[in-house]
């Protein structure tokens, strides 16, 4: 498969492989090598403080580390099992009711073992995020082939 | 729409504190609601449970549940903690929030609870252990900072 079709079977089963995300309703509106965009509509379960009206940081986490991993997937151009080291988040601003959050996440390097990613959330305007973060992810399947690699290695 | 006025939440409050019933304080995050998040004290300590549906599943293939799940349950585990133990009229705000993932986690329930460090005057600095079957095997440990409210 080329990159180019993996990256459009992912956008298209994304929700299907990301089973919470699907029940989020997140969409990937974007894709390639150099990122991913994804859509998080508004509901009102999202809410966190109800008397500010304003949207659980909880939620931005989890739409984050939904796009991370579909960056990182894009950017690998195949699927393999990939499992979050850690994720940091900084939130800049309050998220509002009634607006989508979008969150655009890139995979800064890939090692044969590690992705690092870096991502973005806003509403309204790109250049005014609601919050920024960062995260390590391991290529949990590149256990098995380094494992063989070793044994050979020492044969 | 839903709103929960200060009075509620110092009704929660009183409810938990008084006759260790949690619904409401976790029914005042409608977040938390939505993840299905109940809560309960053990050995003096406030320990909420995610219990698993497969909906908080993050990868189908691997039933494996959400990273951002685990770490939003972890989240909110702390804002529960801070909104039951301050006085504060206002749900606190995250400033920050740091995760480690330590093992997958699987299929199953999850317990976290939360220490607070330091409770100054506008901030507080939290720490947050995720745990399955075994509490001595966290998943995931956190750290998250809040802005508590201030007079405006």
């Amino acid at each position: 498969m080329t990159t180019s079709n993996f990256n459009a079977l992912l956008q298209q089963k994304f929700v299907e492989f990301t089973t919470h995300a699907g029940e989020c309703g997140m969409e990937i509106t974007h894709l390639d090598a150099s990122g991913a965009e994804v859509l998080l509509p508004f509901r009102e379960d999202w809410l966190g403080d109800v008397q500010r009206q304003v949207i659980h940081t909880g939620i931005v986490t989890t739409l984050v580390d939904s796009a991370c991993g579909a960056a990182v997937l894009a950017h690998i151009g195949s699927f393999e099992p990939i499992a979050t080291i850690d994720l940091r988040m900084d939130y800049l601003r309050p998220s509002l009711r009634d607006l989508p959050l979008y969150c655009f996440a890139e995979c800064c390097r890939l090692t044969s073992h590690i992705a690092f990613a870096r991502a973005s959330v806003w509403q309204k305007h790109r250049d005014e995020p609601v919050a920024i973060a960062q995260g390590a992810f391991m290529r949990s399947g590149r256990r098995a082939a380094a494992a063989h690699k070793r044994t050979g290695d020492a044969s | 729409m839903s709103r929960v006025g200060s009075e509620q939440l110092v009704a929660a409050r009183l409810a938990a504190r008084e006759h260790n019933d949690y619904a409401p304080l976790v029914a005042a995050v409608p977040y938390a609601r939505f993840l299905g998040v109940t809560a309960e004290m053990r050995d003096g300590l406030l320990v909420s449970r995610l219990p698993f549906r497969p909906a908080l599943i993050g990868n189908s293939a691997r039933s494996a549940l959400h990273g951002g799940v685990t770490a939003a349950f972890m989240e909110n585990t702390a804002l529960l903690h801070l909104l039951l133990t301050l006085d504060e009229d206002r749900v606190p705000r995250s400033i920050d929030f740091s995760i480690d993932y330590l093992l997958s986690g699987r299929a199953e329930d999850c317990w976290a609870s939360c220490d607070v460090s330091r409770a100054g005057s506008r901030v507080a600095h939290t720490v947050i252990r995720c745990w399955q079957s075994d509490p001595g095997k966290p998943i995931a440990i956190a750290r998250a900072h809040f802005l508590l409210a201030t007079p405006e």
